[in-house]
This record gives structure tokens, sequence and C-alpha cells, in this order.
């Protein structure tokens, strides 16, 4: 439990981390809430030659809700989100819940929602809640700052669309029209597991009752998260029902494509998966007092 | 720090730790907190393979890493004559590092000295061994088979350990074979692990006296003082062990360790203090597991419900070697137990146990050696049979408990059960949890096709090892012992041969002094853990202490009394025979204003003794006469969501009968940490290995343990029955949460799906499993 060797570098300004991993590139890893990054390096499963730490950097810890959109910084740690005085608006409903269930409490001090979107992990929280809230990640490289949309910087497991000696700034999600609500399921082991599956569902509801348009997807369903498109295409501009919500599932069930572990079997999680689905929808649709 | 100020009744006061200041505050005191001048740091090498041959071990780049001191081998220590370790019950002996092969994934390869943790590390990382992979048997059946050996080391050429049975054997067959009904299940108790949040380890180093100083994280510090001296040749009294504040035991740090022999002889050859601290995953992986228990369950009964025999086959894993830390002079411990609560006329059990290459073990992990598996058979058998007969599970019970007026009862498989009253412990249980609403609530919930179980374990625990004539430690006799001293002010210590890691002896030792000398229990220390100062004890485990110890405790406390009775005889210018011991101080017979306190006496035999010997103080050896049957009746109600398989522990009642209580805050804390260890052992823990040997539980990501956000609400309660041979009546308590509550969990979700036709499932009753059970179920109702 004690790591390679490595060197150390506190970053005070965002330019100064920047150049820091400009400078060391495929050696160098971002340290932010190090949640994930510490433990890999203990295990010896990570071994990074030089850790640019950003807790520093002061100005990223923002959480800033606007007209347009809500922005969080690449330090603000998970428990400021869970926390926020804007997280009990319906609008946010699928990050409050997520807020809630990511890891266990004393984790949450620490771990970041932009950290867990870079690390991409396979049954992380963050990504499956970006992909169904359409959320962008802005990337700071060498011509500029740049915004990626979720499903592009999403890549592969453990791996993002941030290159060699970039780094995240932040992550923006777009503000939900008045209508819209969400829902986070996930079924864990126990507090502070990873998902043994997860869904991440967000409705938004025209005024004549049909959906207008949904946000599906999966987690701990493939090698990163993943969106159902399929759902989200089957669910937009019908009204809500019993059946739509079993297509909509069905849908999430031939998405999902797990790993067997120690969390469970390929045909449990499968199942799992359009389980989620059914219930965030059905939960999403009850927060706006929609009847499926 | 005054806990107390009159301490008249010191017994059956739920007085506050006094330990827990200390370790709340974090000024406990543990093994890795040491440090000395010089001290060098330990790692180990470790196998990746789970069987394999080693052609070479190169140590050159090791030697290279800055700071690394030295690099050991097995070669080494065979050289030195200490390449095995004979394991504690005797019939067996384990490698400390790895000699010409290596047996299970993680075993001991090399030892790495180095200047800083660090170091040591990346020294074990650079030793190079070269493996040939040997052909890996995983599971005790295929092991059965012989068709790869493990231990060609030892003189029997098979796999098999041994085989062991007690009681009729041709009797059993009879009776099942005539009885009008029979149920057969087999049930497994997976392998588990205690998981102490301390890991094990040790630091050693031989003072400018040349005796080796060893603090360690041990359950029973002088038994490792006698093993290390028959391991190693040091003479006994030149070997110092001290233990420290434990974080926690539970079975875990009885074994010695592989580790703690390498620091000892890094110690020695390199002539400087070596400290050895296990990672997270080396406990899991290379420590003391427990379970791995297959039995196969039959009873016999009448139509009525009469148990009429038992007769259990198991097949046990204990891995690598035979490290079991069984201190019982039977291979299986005291599995008899397993005729439970219930008065079977005829019984049988045997037990065959097998070489695999996996971790070796195992341990009683907080429970009597072999007592859990033994308990959850039979409570899980009689669910089973309460449901072929179709009779309630808790009048089925009722039908076959053992009598109050049965006691003491000799048991089919050769046990002498000394107290109990069963049916009052399980009516106590079924009025708190409110049976017969739940009852009706359930049949009504089935009619709609809800899934709600009511789980019930009626067991029967027998602690406190033991009468010498059945346990022992590499011959050592499992007696314990007390030695108090009372200061001239009043205030006193007491020492024992016990090691409290969480029980509260601190606490509860003061209190029976401070109850049989009528003195201030805040005012009497206890010392543990140094063998130096305490008796010659077995150590803590196997709810042994309080049966053990804590009757030693009692037993010299009336030795004091007997000696200061002489010097108050004095101070009241009375006859001895005259002074008698009432309301907590002596007073002359019938003359209550006449009366000297203890305190008063305590002055006395230091200031004043007159004609009598000086001090105040006695030693006490106790071999108890018979072991101490606590027992316990839990309830369990469950709700399961038949879409995911998640099953919901909505109540959980735990009534519980250890005899006379001494503080009721320690026990119902005791209980509560039992029953969640059950709980975890129930829904969540598993030691899991793949085909190939592979360990896939090594660390808390996929070794879970539950924390107070996933554990259910416990509601506890509790029936007296003292025990008539122990000096307070009292039986030990530590255990029977974790011995009893597994069963209550499975009979409940077994229950809860029984209308639809499913009758086992085996622990860990993960979701994935149980929304198995589910499916198969209604896919083959069609
Ligand atoms: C006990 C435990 C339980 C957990 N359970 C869960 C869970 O249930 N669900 C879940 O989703 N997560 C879980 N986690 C992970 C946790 O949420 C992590 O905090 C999170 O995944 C990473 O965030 P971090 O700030 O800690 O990132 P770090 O660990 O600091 O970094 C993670 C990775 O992302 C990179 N990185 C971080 N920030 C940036 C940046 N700004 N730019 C570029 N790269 C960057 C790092 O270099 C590293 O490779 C758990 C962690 C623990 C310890």
């Amino acid at each position: 439990m004690i790591p390679a060797a490595f060197e150390y570098l506190r970053a005070h300004t965002a330019d100064e981390a920047f150049a820091f991993l400009q400078q060391h590139g495929a050696e160098a890893r971002v340290l932010a809430g190090g949640q994930s990054l510490i433990p890999a390096m203990r295990f010896r499963l990570a071994r990074p030659a030089v850790l640019v730490d950003i807790n520093s950097l002061n100005d990223l810890s923002y959480i800033r809700v606007d007209a347009k959109s809500l922005a969080i910084g690449a330090i603000a740690r998970d428990a400021d989100v869970e926390r926020a005085p804007w997280i009990a608006d319906r609008r946010w409903s699928l990050i409050h819940d997520a807020s809630r269930v990511v890891a266990d409490p004393v984790v949450r001090q620490m771990g970041t929602v932009v950290g867990s979107l870079c690390h991409n992990d396979p049954a992380g929280d963050w990504t499956a809640v970006a992909l169904a809230a359409r959320a962008a990640v802005v990337v700071r490289g060498k011509s500029g700052n740049r915004q990626v949309g979720i499903d592009d910087f999403l890549v592969d497991s453990f791996t993002t669309a941030t290159g060699e000696g970039e780094m995240a700034l932040g992550v923006v999600f777009p503000m939900p029209d008045d209508r819209t609500a969400g829902s986070y399921q996930k079924m864990e082991r126990k507090v502070g597991d990873f998902a043994t599956a997860a869904a991440a569902v967000q409705v938004s509801m025209n005024d004549d009752g049909t959906i207008r348009s949904a946000g599906v997807a999966l987690s701990a369903a493939g090698p990163c998260a993943v969106r159902v498109d399929a759902a989200e295409r089957l669910l937009a501009g019908q009204k809500p029902g019993e059946e739509l919500i079993r297509a909509a599932s069905d849908a999430a069930w031939h998405r999902s494509a797990p790993q067997a572990d120690l969390r469970g079997s390929v045909d449990y999680k499968k199942h799992l998966a359009g389980v989620l689905v059914a219930r965030g929808l059905r939960q999403a649709l009850a927060r706006l007092g929609v009847q499926a | 720090m005054s806990i107390q100020a009159k301490p008249l009744h010191s017994v059956g006061v739920p007085m506050k730790r006094k330990e827990d200041p200390r370790f709340i505050q974090g000024k406990g005191h543990y093994v890795d907190d040491l440090s000395f001048p010089g001290m060098l740091y330990l790692s180990l090498v470790r196998s990746t393979y789970p069987h394999a041959e080693i052609r070479s071990i190169d140590i050159t780049e090791a030697l290279k890493v800055p700071g690394v001191k030295a690099v050991i081998t097995g070669k080494d220590l065979e050289a030195a004559g200490l390449g095995w370790l004979p394991t504690f019950h005797g019939f067996d002996k384990q490698m400390v590092l790895a000699i010409g092969k290596v047996l299970f994934q993680y075993q001991e390869v090399a030892a790495v000295f180095a200047e800083t943790r660090a170091a040591a590390v990346d020294g074990a990382e650079a030793v190079q061994v070269d493996y040939a992979p040997l052909p890996v048997v995983a599971d005790p059946f295929t092991s059965k088979a012989d068709k790869v050996l493990l231990r060609p080391d030892r003189e029997s050429k098979t796999n098999r350990i041994f085989h062991w049975e007690v009681g009729d054997k041709d009797g059993a067959a009879r009776a099942l074979a005539s009885s009008a009904r029979r149920i057969k299940q087999r049930v497994w108790f997976q392998r588990c692990h205690p998981a102490p949040l301390e890991p094990c380890g040790c630091v050693a180093y031989f003072d400018t006296m040349g005796r080796l100083q060893f603090h360690v994280t041990s359950q029973a510090p002088h038994v490792y003082r006698t093993a290390l001296a028959l391991v190693t040749g040091i003479a006994e009294d030149k070997i110092h062990v001290i233990s420290p504040d434990l974080g926690g035991g539970f079975g875990n740090k009885v074994p010695v360790y592989p580790g703690y022999v390498c620091a000892i002889v890094g110690a020695l050859k390199i002539g400087r203090p070596v400290k050895w601290i296990e990672t997270r995953t080396e406990n899991l992986t290379s420590t003391g597991f427990a379970r791995d228990y297959h039995m196969d369950v039959e009873i016999g009964a009448t139509a009525d419900g009469r148990v009429t025999a038992l007769r259990v086959a198991t097949t046990a894993d204990h891995g690598a070697f035979d490290a079991a830390a069984d201190p019982s002079r039977y291979p299986a411990g005291i599995f008899g137990i397993v005729t439970g609560s219930y008065d079977f006329p005829v019984a049988y059990a045997e037990v065959d146990a097998f070489f695999t290459n996996k971790a070796p073990g195992g341990i009683a992990y907080r429970c009597s050696f072999r007592v859990t598996e033994a308990s959850y058979a039979i409570e899980r058998g009689m669910d089973i049979l309460a449901d072929e007969l179709g009779i309630d599970a808790a009048e089925l019970r009722r039908k076959n408990f053992i009598r109050k007026d049965q006691f003491p009862y000799p048991s089919a498989l050769g046990f002498t059960y000394d107290s109990g009253d069963y049916h009052k412990t399980l009516d106590v249980a079924l009025e708190r949890i409110g049976y017969d609403a739940l009852l009706k609530e359930q049949a009504e919930k089935r009619a709609r096709g809800e899934l709600m179980g009511i789980g019930l374990s009626t067991f029967t625990e027998v602690v406190g090892a033991g009468p010498s004539k059945h346990f022992d430690i590499l011959g050592i006799r499992m007696f314990d012992s007390a030695e108090i001293r009372i200061h001239p002010t009043g205030a006193g210590i007491v020492r024992t041969g016990t090691k409290s890691q969480g029980q509260g002896h601190e606490t509860t030792w003061a209190q029976i002094v401070a109850e049989e000398l009528g003195l201030d229990a805040g005012a009497i220390m206890v010392e543990e853990g140094d063998t130096d100062t305490a008796p010659y004890g077995l150590g803590t485990y196997a709810s042994r202490s309080t049966p053990v110890a804590g009757a030693a405790i009692t037993m010299a406390a009336r030795r004091i009394r007997e000696k200061a009775r002489k010097i108050a005889a004095h101070l009241l210018e009375a006859g001895e025979a005259d002074v008698e011991w009432t309301d907590y101080r002596f007073q002359v017979k019938g003359v209550p204003a006449r009366s000297v306190t203890m305190k008063e006496v305590a002055f006395a035999a230091y200031t004043n003794m007159a004609q009598n010997e000086p001090g105040l103080e006695a030693t006490y050896y106790y071999d108890p006469p018979n072991m101490t049957y606590p027992n316990g009746a839990y309830v369990a109600v469950v709700d399961v969501d038949r879409e995911t398989g998640e099953v919901k522990v909505r109540r959980f009642v735990a009534v519980d009968d250890c005899g006379t209580v001494i503080n009721p805050m320690i026990v119902e804390g005791q209980i509560h940490g039992g029953l969640t260890e059950g709980f975890a052992m129930a829904f969540i823990q598993e030691i899991q290995y793949d085909a190939e040997g592979n360990n896939l539980s090594t660390n808390f990501t996929d070794y879970l343990v539950p924390t107070s956000l996933e554990t259910p609400h416990w509601e506890t309660a509790g029936t007296v029955t003292p025990s008539p041979h122990h000096p307070m009546g009292a039986k030990g308590v530590g255990e029977s949460p974790n011995v009893g509550s597994p069963a209550a969990f499975v009979n409940a979700v077994v229950d809860a799906l029984s209308p639809l036709g499913v009758r086992h499932i085996d622990m860990p009753m993960t979701r994935d499993k149980v929304w198995r059970a589910i499916r198969d179920a209604e896919s083959t109702k069609g």
C-alpha cells in the first residue's frame, strides 16, 4: 500500500498547472480529490512519475448556476454539490439524487465531479449523469479552451478526450427548462460501493403532456457509461405510459453490455439496467406530477 | 476519572467503558505507533501463483534498491532450522517462506528489510521469482480425488488432512432409516475473514541484555511467548511479548504468522529493530480465514414433528496448510455442538478436511472453534424440517427443545449443557417481535404475491475453553489466571492472562473486583498483554475471558477477602469467626455499628496488620470444570424485492441468555457488533476464489464490511439463567450474535421465497443470488 516514488508539484494557478502538464506530458497526472488516483497509486496500478496537484486552484472550486447553465469547476467537491442551495430545484433532481449516492459521505468531502469524469470508471456515477443531462467538459489545451460534448469526452474505460498535457477545467450542464425532472437509480452492495448497475434519467415535458426530450444513460453497462439512444428516441414525442416505459426499459436491457464481476453476473446487471431505467422514468415523471 | 462514587453494586451496572475515552480521542496505542531508533521495515514478497514450483529467486536487483539492507528466502531460513512453523493444532506445520514451491496465491516467498517502509516495498517489488505453474486444486471436492498431491512433504500421501467422527454412526443410520419423515440438505458456510480493522503486525528487537522484545498485535501473548521459544530455540525467559492496544482480533490474531518469524530473524541477523505491518490485502489473503464448511445435514422426525436423529457429514477446506487455530483436542473443534438446542436421542457427525491451493486456516471467527458452522447447520436444518412437515418453525422448536428440567443435559454428541430455559428465551423473542401479528401480515402479503419472511434461530453456544482435559494449545492446558493487588488507599490493579481487543476488560474486570471487594471500580486498573507482568494465560477468543479469567478474578478476589477478614478482625478487635462480610463491608456479626470497609482494611494491610502477613494480593489459576452454554432466540423479519432480489431487514430481535450479566451496556455492545458481523456474512461477505485459485477478495472493495449506513437496527433483550458452575454465574456472550444470527437471516429470506418453492440459498445471499433463485423458481413453475 505504498505508491511507487513520484514527483509532487503543487500548482497555484491554472496557468502554472497547465505549464507543468505541458512540461511533463504523459509522465504527469492531475491530482484532484485523489479518491481514485491515490488508491490506484497505492496498489501500484497507477505509477505516474509526476503529480500536479490542482487543489490550490481556488478559482476552480466554483459551482455556478445562471440562466443558461450549471457550471462546476475542477476542484468543486461532491459534497459541495450535495449541499448547494439550488440543488432542491426539481430541474436538478438527477444531479441531486446522484450527489447523495456517489461513493460515501467521507469520500464525497474530497472527490470531485470533474475528477470523476476524467477518471471515467466503467461504474462511475457522474459519467452516466453527464450523459443523461447532456453536459460538456471544458478542456484546456495548447490552443486554448474548448468544450467537448460528453459523448465525445468519454472515450473508453479510464480514457477521455483530454490529451497529453491537457487538463479539464470544469463541466457545464445546460439549464433544463421548467418542466424537467430527473432521477438517478443506483443499485449498490453497500454504501460507498460502485454501482452494480445504475440508470440516469432526465425528462422534459411539453405542455400537451407528451415528452419533449429524454436523457437516458447507464453505468456499469460497458467499458464506460453509455447513452441508451434507442430509449431516448422512442420516448421523445410520446405520451408517458406503462407500455412506453417498458419499451424504454427493454432498450436499456439491450444496450447494457456489462462485465461479470463480484458485484453481479452479466444477466443480473442487464436485468437491473432495464429495471432501473423503468424506475427512473417513473420517478422523474412522478416528480413532474405526471402519472405514468 | 471517577466512574462511580459509591461502588456498592458493581455487577449489573451499565458502567461506561473506561477504555473508550482513550480510543475515541485517538489515544489508543497500537503496534504501528511504536518507533525505535534504527528501526527497519519488513515487506514480504508474495506468490502471484496459487500453485507453482519456484525455479529461482533472484535478489540482486532488490539489494540495489536504496535503503534495502537484506533479503532472506526460505532456503536461508531452512538452513537456520526455521523453515517451518508448527501450527497451533499440532497436526501440521507451515512454511515460513516458501521452500521449493508455493501452495497458495499471496504465500510468503521472501522477506525484504529496509530503512523505510517505501524502500522495503520497492525492494520486494524488485525481487525476481521464476515460477513454473503447477495444476491448481481450488476446492475440497477436487482435492478429495488426490489427482494432484499438494503436500508431498507429509508422511501420508493424500490431500485428506483428517477424518473425524463423533456419535453413534449405526444408531443414527438406523434411526434415520426408520423415521417417518426426514430431510437432507447441503449447506455451505462460505469462507469468511474476520478482517480486524487493525491488520497483523509486530516490532521485534533484541535489547542490550540479549532479550527478544516482541511487540505484537496478539490475542494470546503468553502462547506467543511459548510458541516462539519452541520455534526459535530462544529460552523462554529471554522472550518478552507485549501486546499493546488491539484494533480488533476476532480470532485472526491467535495464530503465529510467518511475518513474525521473519521480523525476529531479521532483528537477530541485522541487529536492529524490525517492524512488520501487514497491508489490508495481506491480511485478507494470507492470515487466518474462517469457516469454509460444506455440510450435509440430515434430520429424522416423527410425523408430528419430534426429532429422532441427526447426521451431519462435512467436507472442510483448510487451504494449503492445516493452520487451524483449534485449541481443542478434536480436529473439528467443538463441532459436536451441532445437536443445538434440541433433544436428539441419537446423532452422528463426521468431518473430512482437505488441503487446497488457498490460504491456510481456519480460525474461530468470533466463535468457539467450528461452533458457528454447527449452529448454522442445525438451525437451517430445523427450518427445512418445519417446512417439510408443514409445522410452524417456532412450534417445531418448542416441541424439541431441551427442557429446563433436563439440565445438566448430556447431549448425544457428548457435551453436558450447564443450564438454560430455551422455551422462555424463545417466548420473550416472539413476544418482542409480535410473532402472531407478523404471521398474519405475512399471510395477507403472500396472498398478494409479496415476499415477506420471518426467520428464527434458537441457538446454543458453547464457550469458555476450557476444561483442560479437552483443550490445549501446543500442549498447554486452557486454564486462565488473575493476579490482584490492592494498594494501601484501596485502589488496585488486576492482571490476567487474557487480552482485550474491544471486549471492555478494563471495565468488566474492575467491576468484578469492585463487586467482590466493595471497592470503587473506577480505581481498579486493568493491565493485560505483557508477559513479564501478567500471570500465564491462554488469551482472549472463544468467549473465554469472562468464563475463565473472569472466574479467576472472582476467585482471586475472594482469596483477598479471606486475608482481609483477618485484618478486619484485628481492626474490629473481634475473633475472625465473628467477622462477616455483608453489604460490601466487614462487620462483627449482628453488630452493624462495628464495621470496617475494605478501603480501611487495605490501609491497615500496609500500616497496621498486627501479626498478619503484610500486603493484600492474590493470584488464582482457574481450570473450569465445564464449558458454559449461552443461548439465544433471534428473529429476523425481511422484505424481498421480487424485481431486484434486494432484501430489506425490517426488524431483528435478539434475546440472549448469557447467565449473570456483569455490565449490560458492554453486553449489548458485544451483541450489536456480533449481529453486524452475522449480517455481513449472511448478505455480503465471502473470500472468493476463482476456479484457477486466484483470490478475488483482496481488499475492502471486494470483501465488504458493512458500515452504520446499511446495518439494520438491532433490538436486544435478555433472559438470565446463571451458569451453575461459574463462580459468578456468568457465561460469555461476545460470540453468540455471530454464531446465532446467520441462520436467522437465511431462514427469513428462504421463508420469504418459500411460496415460490425455494428451499435453500447459500450465503452470502447477494441480490444477484436471491434474484436468480426467484427467477429460476418462477420459470420452473411456468
Ligand atoms: C471508497 C470509495 C468509494 C467510491 N465510490 C464511488 C462510487 O460509488 N461512484 C463513483 O462514481 N465514484 C466512486 N468513487 C470514486 C470517487 O468518486 C472519486 O473521487 C472520483 O471518481 C474521482 O474524483 P477525484 O477528484 O477524487 O479525482 P482523482 O482521484 O484526483 O483523479 C482521478 C483521475 O482523473 C484525473 N483528473 C482529475 N481531475 C482532472 C482534471 N481536472 N483534468 C484532467 N484529469 C483529471 C486524474 O489524473 C486521475 O487520473 C469512490 C472512491 C472511493 C475511495
